[in-house]
């Protein structure tokens, strides 16, 4: 068993609302920095960034987990893990295509930048990343785990884009096995709220869009091995099957 | 009615105040969802929702409407307050239901 310092929800400058700081390179370097033990870099409904953060993480010795914030339809937001990149990058392109296809009004929303293994930029996307996509909550845990990967619902005490404030409850018939809870002093009424967490492992990450939030070194998590897959494992994502 | 008549009301607590108070409010618009409230909001509405973050303020500027107001007692977060502040976004909050607080912006523009 080990345990890890973790922030498995941050968003890099391909988010619209992250800075242009927020590289691959200068995330996992931060990150190296503070101590961390593995990071996922997550943005908005995209993994485009991912092959780069898993490319520096190798360089500076890190465990880096390819992951994307998805937004339902409902504009629940949910982190999806994947164990393999080409399973993240094939469930980019199929929310991609679940998208609104509006265009990205950089002047507004902010820059959807992608970069290359060598820290530069490689790419923009056009159309708005931070859109709802046309993929309901109802089912997504299942759709993730098709791709290899776990799911768990974002910042479950916000009063926006939260599976609690959203749908107003969660689901009886949920599966996930994971809650992610911005405020943890919130913990125990959200759980008198709703009975459904006390089953969960709840973990809370930084969600950060700026270098300077990413989570110090305080909460760990307690994995069978210091893996990508053992850390899925720990959230619940890879026992049983869909 | 302009935006600085609506806040002279003093229905509304007054959350950030936008750099162009004197434009004109010439409707409202309800919805929660930013991805509805970017392709449907009016120009010059009123915005009455819930959703008070930083993505919250983006859709009212490409929407270009006249000002946001936040019932239900909800909060904005820090980062929602500061992009507001920087697009020069007027914010207004309420503890009434979003339809109350449409309403009483109705009442005002046809009372």
């Amino acid at each position: 068993m080990a345990e890890l310092y973790y922030d498995l929800h941050i968003h890099s400058c391909l988010s619209p609302c992250g800075d242009d700081d927020m590289t691959p390179a200068n995330i996992v370097g931060m990150s190296v920095i503070k101590g961390l033990d593995v990071i996922a870099v997550t943005d908005h409904n995209s993994c485009k960034n991912c092959p780069a953060v898993l490319a520096a993480a190798r360089e500076y010795g890190i465990l880096a987990i390819p992951g994307m914030e998805i937004n339902t339809s409902e504009e629940v937001h949910a982190v999806c893990l994947f164990e393999e990149l080409k399973a993240a990058m094939e469930f980019d392109a199929y929310v991609y295509e679940k998208l609104i296809p509006f265009p990205n009004k950089e002047e507004i929303f902010g820059r959807q930048l992608i970069y290359n293994d060598n820290d530069e930029i490689c790419g923009t996307v056009p159309n708005l990343l931070i859109n709802a996509a046309d993929i309901s909550f109802e089912g997504l845990w299942e759709l993730v785990r098709g791709y290899g990967g776990v799911m768990f619902p974002a910042h479950v005490d916000k009063t926006a884009n939260s599976l609690i404030a959203n749908l107003g409850f969660i689901p009886p018939d949920s599966r996930f096995v994971t809650a992610e809870v911005k405020d943890l002093s919130k913990l125990h009424g959200l759980k008198k709220s709703n009975p459904y967490l006390e089953g969960c492992r709840i973990i809370s990450n930084s969600d950060a869009h700026y270098l300077e939030h990413i989570h110090e070194p305080k909460l760990t998590l307690e994995v069978k091995e210091k893996s990508v897959r053992g850390v899925l494992e720990a959230l619940g994502g890879m026992e049983g099957g869909v | 009615m302009t935006v600085e008549d609506l806040i002279k009301k003093e229905i509304f607590k007054v959350v950030v105040e936008g750099d162009d108070l004197s434009r004109e409010v010439t409707g409202i618009f309800c919805c929660d969802l930013l991805s509805i409230a970017m392709g449907r909001a009016p120009s010059d509405s009123a915005w009455v929702t819930v959703m008070g973050n930083v993505n919250t303020i983006a859709v009212a500027t490409l929407a270009d409407v006249a000002c946001v107001i936040l019932a239900e007692g909800a909060q904005p977060d820090d980062m929602c307050r500061t992009r507001a502040g920087q697009q020069g976004v007027t914010v207004l909050a309420t503890e009434e239901p979003i339809f109350e607080a449409a309403l009483k912006v109705h009442g005002l523009l046809h009372g």
